[in-house]
This record gives structure tokens, sequence and C-alpha cells, in this order.
């Protein structure tokens, strides 16, 4: 092919863009992605001002959510830094639904628009679509009415109940919001309409039962053994580990109301869950892609290379991974690993060396796109890394691994990139993403609810790490949710209870 | 297929409310930043937005979070020089821990306080919030424009509730007139004539056809918005500037001032600004010198209201301007001062000012001070007297300015 031929059928020159262009480039782009098999929600691709996306940011990127003074708090400290250029604006903003939302800024240039539909519109889109914990965790196509009707019932209620009563139970359910996800159990779906007629059908039940008189009745005798019978039952049976949903089901004093507004944040909890359990692999998988679908349209000619350099300078921006001890180090960048991962996969498949038929004998050879999509749909960044860092990669990287113990005076290097260090270095790495590290784990252990209702929680301490001075504030606002006394147990599995910290609700503090 | 819409004509405020919240929240620390602003700037300068701080911890929200301390791995990128078994010092002091491991935080500002600016409207708010001014006086206060509206003529167009009866039906009566006289004029020459009866009746139900109203036939009354007329100002303040006048009563004085002038720059388009200190001689000076540049010396009133009524025959003719004069005092006064002030007041100045408002900032509520006792005799609707010991009782001196304005 001449070059001249070549250039004929390049889509657009320059940063220039305009509606058409966008309708063009997204087509282009989904076809080469059908090519690659990549299955996706369909696009809605919505083009906004800088201050619309500064408005997106602060609802944590739901295009709707309720009233609530840190999402102000968050606008406030996006926009001051925005003015004063202390930050950038993301690219792009892309929401998991169906069909999938993506933004583009009004100010990229046509080469970063092409960027942002294929990184957002079909990387993440796929991600969202295939891999499991999205699939088990969130409900794209029911989240944007859920939010609608959390908007709307969040309203009332502070027109029925006053906005301080709503905004305490708010901030009481967001400082425990990273303990309303069960891990375990698949939750059921949502659906805004369901939810509303579910919340219609208790009250109306509720109201045709109510009758006066059977408060009357004497209680009988056998009622009252079988209750102090019921009193040795230690409750719950098991610890319960999804505090928000432990409290909408049994806290002793809340309001119908008040336990919808739990259910509300344990939701939002919920379909949050899954995007901080594959920040590697959905960052890796959409830079892998754009990265992909941009250069094959340059291997077809249907871009110059001016659009890839563009491309490129922004690409290489994204994946880079200052060392440990270099200027803006803040840890393992995730979309680095990610893209690099996703990239030796590829590379394993397609050149493997005499390293990856040992380490990696079963996906050698094969087709990569379909190892490539088992691994998205099969993993989080916790078993994606334990399964697939190839050694070649944590050459690459540099990697290696330090132990910090409280009682040495030294940090000590256990691991690096070496044939010994290989394997310590990526289970240590795996684990770093495994969500106990990120946060405590805190379970339910007691509710006294034949005594003097108090709950007791249980902190399983890790390897003596402490919990932050935050604690008994957390522990404040869960009491005030309970309504009655808080005790945690702080829990060492050597030593066992090491410590207690106890709460009162506000009403009963000295 | 992919749906692409433009979003950008979308509202761009989705999160005042939000905003509202968080500001409506931390009320009590943002109402301390605007009490340092207040102090901090000149009165003219009050009507705009600021720069505000909360202390970080005030609005961190807290979560269940691993701390310090404890055993963990931590993997890095970009090792060049260790080996395993390699010792490394643990930094000093602060942290102790790794650097920046996964979820380290999110306060990573490094700034002690939550800094960013308020609104104009939202600095006012919490400006007035403290004065308890009540909504009335803050809508007028808060409009900048007032506007009259005033009758225009009439317009084809606009509400049923502003249409004009008469005019309509004048036109109707007009349309008619023009439409009919020459089928009528036609239908006497053939009536005259002893036409066809035929073509008689046609005419006669086209005359009939004519209708009585017609939309084109629809007249409004027409009402344009108009400024009110602009006019200037000039607002007086005379202050006593002895020792006895502590950094409080200032603040005071200062908020009190600041409100007048507020009130007179959304009334009048020009507002010029006159300090009048004193001691026992009165100067005028600058409003920096004037808050805060310290005097020693006695007490004489008189003083300050001879400048005052020098200045308004030089400068400011009471035909040409509207004089407000305000006064801070802690009352002291020695002699024949007070009651010569007095009469001087009432006889000289009162009657060439719109209005002249007395502000009292004694060290006890209770006991009556020698000026105050002389202005207590002033009988003159224009003048105004008020104690003030706390800011909310700023307001209450100028409430009665403020609704014969609303009225």
């Amino acid at each position: 092919m001449t070059i001249e031929a070549k250039a004929d059928r390049v889509l657009s020159r320059g940063g220039d863009w305009d509606f058409d262009l966008l309708r063009t480039y997204d087509a282009e782009i989904r076809a080469i992605a059908e090519e690659f098999e990549l299955d996706t929600y369909p696009n809605q691709i919505e083009v906004i001002a800088s201050e619309q996306m500064l408005d997106a940011y602060a609802s944590v990127g739901l295009p709707i959510s309720y009233t609530h003074w840190s999402y102000g708090k968050e606008f406030i400290r996006n926009e001051e830094a925005y003015r004063r250029g202390m930050r950038g604006l993301a690219y792009e903003l892309v929401i998991n639904s169906d069909p999938c939302i993506a933004y583009l800024m009004e100010d990229n240039s046509m080469p970063m628009q092409a960027l942002v539909i294929a990184h957002a519109c079909y990387g993440h889109n796929s991600f969202f679509k295939g891999n499991y914990l999205f699939k088990q965790w969130t409900s794209a196509d029911g989240i944007v009415d859920y939010m609608v009707f959390a908007k709307n019932y969040i309203f009332s209620c502070e027109q029925k109940y006053g906005i301080d009563k709503v905004e305490e139970t708010l901030d009481a359910c967001h400082a425990l919001m990273d303990h309303g996800v069960d891990r375990f159990h698949r939750p059921s779906p949502l659906s805004a309409q369901e939810e509303q007629h579910r919340q219609h059908e208790r009250a109306e039940h509720a109201r045709k039962q109510f009758d006066d008189i059977w408060r009357t009745l004497p209680r009988s005798a056998v009622d009252a053994e079988e209750k102090t019978a019921k009193k040795r039952n230690v409750f719950p049976p098991e610890p319960q580990e999804n505090l928000l949903y432990f409290i909408e089901k049994y806290s002793p004093t809340l309001e119908t109301w008040q336990r919808e507004i739990v259910r509300i944040v344990r939701k939002l909890a919920q379909y949050f869950y899954p995007q901080g359990m594959t920040k590697v692999m959905n960052e890796g998988w959409a830079t892998f892609w754009h990265y992909t679908l941009l250069n094959e349209m340059y291997d077809r000619g249907l871009v110059d290379e001016g659009f890839m350099f563009e491309i490129l300078q922004s690409h290489t921006n994204v994946v880079m991974q200052p060392g440990y001890d270099q200027r803006g180090y803040s840890g393992i960048n995730p979309y680095a690993l990610g893209f690099a991962m996703f990239k030796d996969l590829r590379r394993i498949c397609e050149h493997p060396d005499a390293e990856d038929r040992e380490w990696f004998p079963d996906i050698v050879d094969k087709d990569w796109r379909q190892v490539l999509d088992f691994a998205m749909r099969n993993y989080k960044d916790e078993s994606f890394i334990a399964q697939y860092l190839s050694p070649k990669l944590i050459r690459e990287f540099h990697l290696f691994a330090i132990a910090d113990e409280q009682k040495a005076e030294h940090y000590r290097v256990d691991a690096i990139h070496n044939e010994a260090g290989y394997r310590e270095v990526r289970r240590k790495l795996s684990r770093q993403y495994n969500r106990d590290i990120l946060v405590p784990d805190i379970q339910i252990q007691r509710y006294e609810h034949m005594g003097d209702r108090s709950l007791v929680l249980r902190y399983n301490r890790l390897r003596d790490r402490p919990l932050t001075d935050d604690a008994t504030e957390v522990l404040k606002h869960l009491s005030c949710l309970w309504g009655f006394k808080v005790t945690m147990e702080i829990f060492d599995e050597k030593e066992g209870v090491v410590d207690k910290m106890e709460v009162l609700p506000a009403g009963q503090r000295a | 297929m992919s749906m692409i819409i433009d979003r950008r004509l979308n509202d761009r405020n989705k999160n005042a409310t939000n905003r509202q919240r968080f500001i409506r929240r931390y009320k009590a620390q943002l109402k301390r930043s605007v009490t340092d602003l207040v102090a901090e700037r000149s009165i003219t300068d009050m009507g705009r937005g600021g720069e505000v701080g909360i202390p970080v911890k005030d609005i961190s929200e807290p979560r269940f979070r691993v701390g310090q301390g404890g055993d963990r791995d931590m993997v890095h990128p970009g090792n060049h020089s260790f080996s395993p078994g390699d010792l490394i010092e643990k930094p000093q002091g602060g942290g102790g821990g790794g650097s920046g491991q996964g979820g380290g935080g999110e306060g990573g500002d490094g700034q002690d306080n939550f800094m960013f600016t308020l609104s104009k409207e939202e600095f006012m708010n919490l400006f007035f919030d403290d004065l308890e001014l009540p909504d009335l006086a803050r809508t007028m206060l808060g409009d900048a424009h007032q506007f009259t509206m005033r009758r225009a003529g009439y317009t084809p167009s606009g509400v049923p509730a502003n249409l004009s009866v008469r005019r309509s039906l004048q036109n109707a009566m007009a349309r008619k007139i023009a439409l009919a006289s020459p089928l009528k004029r036609e239908l006497r020459e053939l009536e005259a004539a002893g036409g066809d009866p035929d073509e008689i009746q046609a005419l006669k139900d086209r005359i009939e056809r004519i209708p009585f109203l017609d939309e084109y036939d629809l007249r409004f009354r027409h009402k344009v918005k108009e400024p009110k007329p602009i006019s200037r100002a000039v607002m007086f303040c005379l202050m006593d500037v002895s020792a006895s006048m502590s950094e409080q009563k200032k603040d005071l004085a200062k908020r009190f001032f600041t409100l007048l002038y507020l009130f007179l720059s959304r009334k009048y388009e020009h507002v010029d600004l006159i300090f009048i200190r004193h001691t026992s001689n009165a100067e005028e000076v600058d409003e920096d010198a004037f808050f805060n540049d310290p005097q020693t010396g006695g007490t004489v009133v008189m003083s300050a209201l001879n400048l005052m009524a020098e200045i308004i025959e030089e400068r400011y003719p009471s035909s040409e301007w509207n004089i407000y004069g305000s006064q801070v005092s802690d009352g002291d006064a020695f002699g024949s001062d007070p009651q010569r002030s007095c009469s001087r007041l009432s006889k000289d100045i009162l009657p060439l000012c719109r209005y002249f408002a007395y502000v009292e900032v004694p060290d006890s509520p209770t006991s009556i001070t020698p000026l105050a006792a002389a202005y207590s005799q002033i009988q003159n609707s224009n003048f105004a007297m008020r104690t003030v010991m706390h800011r909310s009782d700023v307001y209450p001196v100028l409430r009665d300015l403020f609704q014969r304005e609303a009225a």
C-alpha cells in the first residue's frame, strides 16, 4: 500500500472535532472492537463542559444522587483545586450502567475523544458487562432508575422529618459504607419500581394488621417460658460482616424511613464494591483496548501520524510507573500494572519463550483473545495478579517486597526480582489487593436482644495492625443508628480479645 | 449503535444544593472566618465574596481504617540496589510507616485548612446571619438593582390578565366598520336600485360574517421595567476614638457602618463615605486610620458635629445629595458638651439629613450615659438611637429605616 493510498482513508486531521466526526470515529472503533469480539452494553456518549465534569466528580461518578453535604465538600474541593490549576480534569468518566454512559469533555481534541471512546465505551464498557463481580454485584440496567428513586425518597424524608435528622442518618450510614457489602452472598437485583412497591406494601400491611386490642391480652405462661429459653441463645448465630444489613434488619430503635435510608446506602455500597476490587484489571483492560484499537486504526490508515503522536503521548503519561524513590511515586499505578499484564498475556500467547512455557503451560500458543477474555471475566485484582503476573513483568517493574515489622528496627527486603523471589513477590503483591488489607475485618458478634440490647462488634486484628482514631467516631455513628450501647472487641488470633471500645448513644453519654 | 448526546447546554449547577448543605453544616466555623474577613476588609469591599477556611479535621468523614503500626508486607517497584536480606533504615519521627501504601487515606493535601471561596451571596448571608437580619431586610440588601414597572402603551401580545378590554373592543369596532362600510354602501346602492334579491341577501350574509372580535383586535397593557431613579448619597461615619473605645466596640461599630453602607449602596448608585473621628477635636480621616489608628485624649462630641456641618456646607449641598449620618460612641461626654451637641444636631444637622443613627456601645448596658441622656430629648422621625452590646443588637437600630424603605 502506498502512502497516498493510505492517506485517502484518514478520517480527519488536526484536533478539531464535531458531532459527525465523533459518530464516524465511534463507528470505526466499534467495527474494530466487534472484530476483536468485545461484548459491550450499548453506548450513550455525552459531551459535557468542564464545569459539568466537576459536577459529575462530586457524586462519585453517578449521573444523579441524593443531596448530602459530603458531595458538596467534594465538589468544592475539586472546584478549588481545578481553579487554582492544582489538578486537571479526567478526560473521561464512565458509568457502569446499561446503556453505558460515558462523558466526553468538550475541550478534548479529536484524538483525545477517540482515545476516550475506545477506552471508556469499549474498554470499560466490556469489562462492566463481562466481569463476574460486576455481573453479580451490580445491576447496570437498574442503577440510574434506582438513584432517581433514592434521590426522591431522601428528598421526601427531608420534607417530612427535617434535613438535620436525615443528615444524621446519612452521615452514620456513610461512615459504615465500607461494611455494607455481602461479599459471599449474591444480592438481588435492583429495581426502583419494586422497591417502591415493597415500601408501600410494608406500610399497608402494618396498617391493616394494627389492632390495639391485642396489647391488652395477658401474656401466657408458655410464652414467658419460651422467652427465658431464648434468652440464652446467642444472636446472631454466626458473626455478620454486613453491618448495614444487620442494622437495617435488627436495629431496635430505627424508624422505618431510617431503615430505608440505610438500605439505600447499602445498595450504593454494593454497587461500588466491584470497582474497588478490580481497579488494576478494569483500568488495565480499558488501557489495553484503547491501545490495541487505536493502533489497529493506524495500521489500517484511518488515522495519521499526528493523531498517533498525541495518543501515544497521553497513553505514555497514563501508564507511567515511577520507582519507589522517584518523584511522584504514590504506590503502584493500576493503569501501568494492568496494562502491562494484559499486554504481557497477549505476548505469552503469541510469542512465548521457555520461561513462559514453564510458568504458564496452559495458555501458551492459545488464541490470545480467548485467554484475555477468560481472565477479564473470571478474576479480580487479587486473583488476577496471583494467577498471571509473569517473572518477566516482575523484572520489568523491578518489584521488591519488604517487610515492616513493628518490633524490628529496620525494614527487611524479603524478595526481589530473581529466581528465588518471583513467587514471593507475586504472592505478596496479590495480597496487597486483598480487601482485608484495605478495609479492616469488623463483624457483628452478638446482639443482646434479651438483655440491654447492646451490640458487640469484633475487629479481627491482622498482624497487630491497629485501627485509626476514627474508629471511635464511627462507633458513635453506629450507636446512633443502633440506639443502644455499642462495644467493639479487638480480637487477636493468638491472644484473644485484647482490648475493648465502648460507646453509648448520644443521649446516654455522660 | 451508540447514542451521542450534547449535554453542554444542560444545567451546570447540579451541586448547588450540596454546596449549600455543606455551608449550612459548617456555619459556625464559616462565621468565624467571615468575622475575620469583616475585620480586615474595608466597608466598601464588604459586598464581595471571600476566601474562607475550615479545619480539615472538622470536615473529615470517619471510616474504620487500618492505622500505622503492626506488621505488614509491601511491594514496591523500581528496585535498583537491594538484595534479599538487606535492611533499610525506617524513616524517623512522624508516621514511621511505609511510604504511601495503597489505602493510605485521602487527606493528602498537606493543608491544615480546607480553603475555599464563598460567593458574594454566601458571604452576605453569613454576614447577615450574624446580625440576625430579618428576611425582609435581607432581600432588600441582596437585591442589587431595584426596578419599578412603568406603563408603556399597548402591545398586541401579552397575558390575559393584562388584556385591555376597552382597547380591544375599540380595535374590533374599527375593524368592523372598515370591513363592513364598502359592503354596506354597495347594499344601499343595490337596494336603492332594487337589485337582485339573491345578491342583496349574499351581501347581507357577508356583512353578518364579519367577526365580532378577532385575534388581532386584542390589545394588552404594556409595562416596562425601569431602574429606579438613581441618585447619590453621602454617608457620614462619626466615631469617638478615645482610649475607652476597645477593639470589640470598634468591631460593632464597623458592622453597624457596613450595614448602613450596604443599604445605601443598594439604594443609591453612588455613595460617598466620610469618616470623622474625634477625641477632643475632630478630623476627617481615611477608613484605615478610622478603625485602626488608636488615639488618646478627651472627648468633645461637638467637634465632630461641627466638622460634619462644615463638610456638608462645603461639599455636599443637601439639594444635590442625600445625606445620611451615623455616629458611634461609648457615650462619654463632659460638661456642657452633650447638651450643646444635642441642640447642634437637632437644629442644624438633622434638618439636612435623610436619616441619622446614633449607636451607643457603653461598658455596661444599664447605666445612662450623658450623651444618651441628652440625645434622648430629640424628637425627630429621622433620628434613631440604640444601645448595642452584641452583634444582634445592630440591626434594630436600622429597623425603622429598613421598614420604611420596604413599605
